[in-house]
């Protein structure tokens, strides 16, 4: 069938995961179990925890994980047009690559803002 | 015999059919026998590789590793593995159960995941799905899922610290990476990694050495390697998002991560060295697996020589670099590539390789000459040095007369 | 019943189920996990519709990007993350008597729709989809002009994103 590729993914979608989740089974017969309080206790450098365990989340990591997500939206858009560009004309390529070209102007905009910066 | 896979293939699906099975059915268990022959094969690997990375670790500091068990200490991972699984699995107070034992899972899945696509040898491959390269893309970022839970379930905030700082870098590294594998789907004029290889007459790193550069520096950065493992260091954050993973658990995290840098290197192999291609394939197919490994492990030996040469970045050095240097060099060397493809198109293949490698020199010349004169500027100087004995003179005072005048 | 049936019978199911999970789970990170399984469900409904490159996309900007962004999200504010309420709203019965209005009107449009009963053409032995695809989006009597939009309107997000979300430290 049309799907016959695809299906040898499926099932490595399904059977992948068995094999870390068979060598994880294996301790659960294997290994000791003694909990105690101070084993399960976070760990801290070997001292006793100090406030909650949440730590404060900087912006920037949201900035570049939307920087991400934008060219990530913009590259999956120009995989179609690589793969076609034997078929293209030179105006199509000058298309893509105008296409490219106006998300450098954001990434030079986040460049100049100073969003591009880890402090 | 020269192609003995294939061979054993057609025979197991006659058994097959011989018993009565429906051809579906015999599609089906042929498929799913083959996922499970690449799982085991590339599993073994991983074991090996365990053996691989500490002989060479050892080497490369003027040691000798292990030595102790079997011949040349081969039976190391073997004694590892055991060692993992009579650990005990110490689960830490307040962590989330469920999602604590999935990230485990989900990290070592990812990377047996994509195995699927790479071709080892010219009609010896999991599976030809048209999408190959964005398969693979795909692949990547589920891994990334996967260190956010690992962080998050752990309840600790140095757990969490990490996995947010390996995320934000993984995920910016994945835009160069994800833009450069553009490069051999422009090149060879499909998305799907057959194509990709069965095109390579003339090997792409010979075309596009700085798109070969850029993939190999954003996929160590993406598996979290040295000198990109700021995230995982043990003398900064302690392990990073795997602290609280004991046992097995941990094994697999670790085993994951070096099953990784050899899939980079077999995804190296087959996009910009050629992958099965080499001398004599057309009349045994069965070489083709031993040219992809050798180039794979050649990679591989090329990503660990980094990893033990040079120190680790500085998490605003790293993501600098991605953002200032290997995004911008990315996309010109995509918007090259496109308008040279177009513009010699019909060229003889000499020709054409040449004038790809003239250009990726050239922008290669110019991106280190923007780069070197942008860092000209040394520290900025604070202050006069001046020796220490001498008190400094305090401003506007005037000099003390040595002797006092007052009568 | 064909294989394919049961197929999609059981992605349904699981994406359906997923869905119900995000809405009702207290856990707001766990709510995130459970929406990139039914984004997985989905991507698995463009595989069985021969859509692969739909299928990879979605994975990749879906669960790779826009998960993750919302993970990121729940974590930036403290409270949210450790806290575990039930997602109830006073409004839920409004909400219930609207979606069940929506599906009913949905139900009622579909049932009249031949699609279901006539059989797609099957592609030619030549057609490559994918080929297609890539002229269709730089053609110009096809799709170049949404196409060079879409890259205006992914660089009005990124700058909007970045002016709202982005504090000039001096």
């Amino acid at each position: 069938m049309q799907n016959e590729p695809w299906l040898f993914i499926g099932l490595f979608l399904v059977l992948a995961p068995v094999f870390p989740a068979v060598a994880l089974l294996i301790p659960r017969l294997i290994a000791p179990k003694k909990p105690n309080v101070i084993k399960s206790q976070t760990y801290e450098c070997g001292i006793e925890t100090v406030g909650d365990s949440w730590v404060q989340f900087k912006v920037q990591y949201y900035i570049f994980a939307l920087i991400f997500l934008v060219f990530d939206v913009e590259t999956v858009f120009l995989y179609p047009w690589a793969a076609a560009i034997g078929q293209l004309s030179l105006f199509a390529v000058l298309e893509g690559v105008l296409f490219i070209l106006i998300l450098v102007l954001g990434l030079v905009y986040a460049w100049r803002k100073g969003a591009l910066e880890w402090i | 015999m020269a192609d003995p896979i294939n061979l054993i293939a057609t025979w197991l699906q006659g058994l097959l059919a011989g018993w009565g099975l429906a051809p579906e059915v015999v599609n089906f268990v042929m498929t799913a026998l083959g996922v499970v022959v690449i799982a085991i094969f590339v599993l073994l690997l991983d074991i090996f590789l365990v053996w691989l990375e500490r002989k060479t670790v050892a080497r490369f500091q003027d040691r000798l590793g292990p030595n102790r068990l079997g011949p040349y200490g081969l039976f190391q991972p073997i004694a590892d593995v055991i060692k993992l699984l009579i650990k005990e699995d110490i689960t830490p107070k307040g962590a989330d159960k469920v999602v604590f034992n999935i990230a485990p899972i989900l990290a070592l899945a990812t990377v047996l995941l994509l195995w699927a696509v790479i071709p080892f040898a010219p009609n010896l491959v999991g599976t030809d799905v048209n999408v190959g390269v964005l398969y693979i893309v795909a692949i990547g970022a589920i891994s990334t899922l996967g260190i956010i839970m690992a962080g998050w379930a752990a309840n600790n905030k140095y757990a969490l610290l990490g996995a947010f700082r390996t995320v934000a870098q993984m995920v910016s590294y994945e835009v160069p990476m994800v833009m450069i594998l553009l490069v051999p789907v422009i090149l060879a004029g499909s998305m799907g990694v057959n194509k990709i290889v069965a095109s390579q007459s003339w090997w792409y790193i010979v075309m596009v050495p700085v798109a070969a550069i850029v993939f190999l520096i954003s996929s160590i950065a993406e598996i979290g390697r040295a000198p990109f493992d700021l995230s995982e260091a043990e003398s900064e954050i302690v392990a990073g998002f795997h602290i609280e993973y004991t046992g097995m658990k941990f094994g697999l995290f670790y085993a994951g991560e070096l099953l990784h840098a050899l899939t980079i290197g077999a995804l190296f192999a087959t996009f910009f060295l050629g992958g099965w291609r080499g001398p004599f394939t057309d009349q045994i197919p069965i070489l083709g697996v031993g040219y992809l490994f050798v180039k794979a492990f050649f990679i591989y030996w090329v990503i660990m020589w980094v990893k033990y040469s040079l120190p680790r970045l500085r998490i605003d050095h790293m993501l600098n670099f991605n953002w200032k240097f290997l995004t911008p060099l990315s996309i010109t060397i995509v918007i090259l590539v496109a308008i040279l493809d177009k513009l010699l198109a019909g060229v003889a293949r000499p020709v054409y390789a040449g004038v790809m490698l003239l250009a990726n020199l050239l922008v290669a010349w110019a991106a280190l000459s923007i780069a070197r004169s942008r860092t000209r500027h040394g520290p900025a100087r604070v202050g006069e040095p001046r020796p220490v004995a001498v008190p400094p003179k305090p401003a506007g005072a005037t000099p003390k007369p040595p002797v006092s005048t007052t009568p | 019943m064909t294989p394919l049936q049961i197929l999609f019978i059981v992605v349904a199911a699981a994406t359906l189920g997923a869905a119900l999970m995000v809405v009702s789970v207290r856990n707001l990170v766990h709510a995130a996990l459970w929406l990139v399984v039914a984004l997985m469900g989905i991507a698995i409904f463009y595989v069985l519709l021969n859509a692969g490159f739909l299928a990879v996309a979605q994975v990749v900007i879906y669960i790779g990007a826009i998960a993750i962004l919302m993970i990121f999200t729940i974590m930036l504010t403290r409270r949210v993350a450790s806290e575990s309420k039930p997602q109830v709203n006073p409004n839920w019965g409004w909400a219930l008597a609207i979606a069940v209005l929506l599906f009913a009107g949905l139900a009622w449009i579909l049932s009249s729709w031949s699609g279901f009963n006539t059989q797609t053409t099957a592609l030619a032995a030549r057609a490559d989809p994918l080929r297609d695809l890539g002229l269709a989006l730089v053609a110009p009597d096809a799709y170049v002009l949404p196409f060079e939009l879409a890259s205006v309107l992914l660089l009005a997000a990124l700058i909007g994103a970045i002016v709202v979300a982005w504090e000039k430290k001096i």
